[in-house]
């Protein structure tokens, strides 16, 4: 059989699971269990737990924020990948084009950071 | 790099074009080879991590001046062995609230993908096994570096889902703040690997590790920490920030967050959360050693000496076991060293810092090898200096912006209007005074004639037996 990159990382990845499935289940198997009201519920200090977004808790909406910016960065990252790898093969014109996309993809992150946006109060 | 665009000769030694770089030769590898080396792999990332365990709790010990766990075993080094087994004991406690199949899945995630990355981290050279000659490596593509990102990212499945189906509130925030950390990270990580992909012009890890053997100057292999310095430090600064740990251990910052995304974890499923972390320092500073310091390669006299004969096969393990435990010994000694950042001041040092030097960086870094290839002509100092030039000047042009943008909040902040004196017992409850502000004193018997400004709120009349006399003499 010839060989395949990535069969390797399957054989590495069923020993890592193995192992995984193993500890998770063989502890809840091992370990003593006994029931008790308080302990079941959400640890918080030992105050009453305090409603989670699917009760009508509420989540601080700049996360969603920074997920979008990732998003954009990501994306510009991806691409300077085949690029760099390229870099050799594609000489002066592709360095230029690179550059004005760098440029463009600035433009959104400099108007979010003088609008705020990066601000965490 | 000026060192070698003075020395014609020395940079015409230097070969940029890498597109013939010997990756590693998986031809003789059958596949039952493959799973023996995989078996071999997991002992060794096992051994390690029961290693660091011990390792990290000794010498943070030794810094606070201390022995650390010094009673199982000699030196105290089968602790982590019995940590591990009385976990094994421990009882598995699942939450009322909690999304049972996802508050499973979250730690088998972690801890089974953290594992993956290392397959394509090269270890050694070419070694006989079994009959057969095999490099010290799991496995390699054209696209290995990538394969550790992706599989960082899946692996921030495992926080925000263990945060999330713990149904509770720490958990949760702890989830959202893991997740918000490392892809903040990420981006600034993925830039200063571009870097190295634009010096090695590929991304097998094995190649790159070539690459930086066969770029010498003066005989001597420039690994890629000499040029692209930079890249290294924010590689070293995100690889922290990547994987949870002081100072940048936000999510799991037990004086906030009681215990961050794992707080209603217990038994083994914690234990996976406690393992992947420390797989994934040890991750972070293989793909480190491979990316910046030569790899599995013989630091520079002793690559040379007896013919390279420490610089082949099994020796390569020693070496890249040595650099990656350095980075390890990095790691502690940052947690000995550094106090925890608060959460606004690190995902400020991110988008406002890394990333934006990083792109002015990358920017640099492709302008110095096209002038290396020729791209900008022959005048090969004049284009470097130029754009030395530039990329100082745009990087004086963020600092100065950035330090406006500071200014200018800080005058915002200055021009809010805050009263000079504050009342704390005003609206009823105890509220606490903003920089600046005096408390208002108890005044004296003779001056309550002055007329009371604030609404009294509800009249506390019976209320005679209560310590607070002058506060209520005042209101009353």
């Amino acid at each position: 059989m010839d060989y395949h990159p990535y069969l390797p990382v399957v054989f590495f990845l069923f020993f890592g699971l193995l192992f995984a499935f193993g500890s998770v289940f063989g502890g809840a198997l091992l370990g003593r269990t006994t029931y008790n009201r308080a302990k079941a519920e959400a640890y918080e200090c030992g105050i009453q737990p305090t409603p989670q977004a699917h009760e009508g808790g509420r989540v601080p909406v700049k996360y969603y924020l920074t997920a979008m910016l990732f998003i954009v960065f990501d994306v510009e990252v991806l691409f300077l990948y085949p690029f760099a790898v390229a870099f050799d093969q594609v000489g002066l014109f592709s360095v230029l084009a690179m550059l004005l996309f760098l440029v463009v993809v600035s433009v959104p992150f400099v108007y979010e950071w003088s609008r705020g946006g990066l601000e965490w109060d | 790099m000026s060192l070698l665009t003075a020395y014609p000769e020395i940079a015409a030694s230097v070969p940029l074009l890498t597109e013939d770089l010997p990756a590693a030769d998986f031809s003789d590898t059958p596949w039952w080879l493959s799973l023996i080396k995989s078996s071999m792999l997991f002992t060794y990332v096992m051994i390690s991590v029961v290693l660091v365990i011990w390792f990290e709790r000794r010498v943070i010990g030794q810094m606070q001046q201390r022995p650390g766990p010094n009673r199982i075993g000699p030196l105290g080094i089968l602790q982590t062995a019995a940590d591990g087994i009385k976990l094994f004991f421990k009882e598995d406690v699942t939450p009322k609230g909690a999304d049972k199949l996802m508050f499973y899945a979250a730690p088998l995630i972690v801890a089974s993908l953290a594992f993956v990355s290392f397959a394509i981290i090269p270890m050694g050279g070419d070694v006989e096994m079994f009959g057969h000659t095999t490099p010290l490596q799991l496995t390699d593509t054209p696209v290995a570096v990538l394969l550790v990102l992706a599989v960082a990212g899946v692996s921030a499945y495992g926080f925000v889902l263990a945060g999330w189906s713990s149904g509770s509130t720490y958990p949760l925030l702890g989830g959202l703040r893991s997740t918000a950390q490392v892809i903040s990270y990420e981006i600034a990580m993925g830039l200063s690997l571009v870097a190295v992909f634009l010096y090695a012009g590929s991304m097998s890890t094995s190649q790159i590790v070539e690459a930086q053997q066969q770029s010498t100057v003066l005989g001597i292999p420039l690994w890629y920490v000499v040029p692209l310095f930079f890249s290294f430090v924010v590689y070293v600064i995100t690889m922290i920030g990547e994987t949870n740990r002081l100072p940048f251990d936000l999510a799991e910052g037990e004086g906030e967050l009681g215990g961050g995304f794992h707080t209603e974890y217990s038994s083994m499923k914690f234990g996976m959360f406690f393992l992947g972390e420390y797989i994934n320092m040890f991750t972070v500073s293989a793909l480190a050693t491979t990316l910046f310091m030569g790899g599995w390669h013989a630091p520079w006299p002793l690559n040379v000496v007896f013919d390279g004969a420490l610089d082949q096969g099994w020796w390569g393990l020693l070496w890249f076991t040595l650099k990656m435990w350095s980075f390890i010994f990095f790691y502690v000694w940052v947690r000995g060293s550094l106090p925890r950042v608060r959460y606004d001041q690190f995902m400020a040092l991110g988008w406002k810092i890394l990333i934006p030097l990083s792109l002015v960086w990358v920017v640099a870094v492709m302008l110095i090898r096209s002038a290396q290839e020729g791209y900008f002509g022959d005048g090969r100092w004049v284009t470097v200096l130029t754009l030395g030039g530039i990329g100082v000047f745009v990087l004086a042009g963020i600092l100065v912006w950035d330090r406006y943008a500071q200014r200018r909040l800080a005058a915002r902040e200055e021009a809010r209007e805050v009263p000079e004196e504050i009342d704390p017992f005003a609206d009823g409850y105890p509220v606490p005074p903003m920089p600046g502000q005096r408390l208002v004193e108890p005044q004296p018997a003779v001056e309550q004639a002055r007329p009371v400004t604030v609404p009294a709120g509800p009249t506390d009349g019976d209320d005679s037996t209560s310590p607070n006399d002058d506060d209520k003499e005042r209101r009353g």
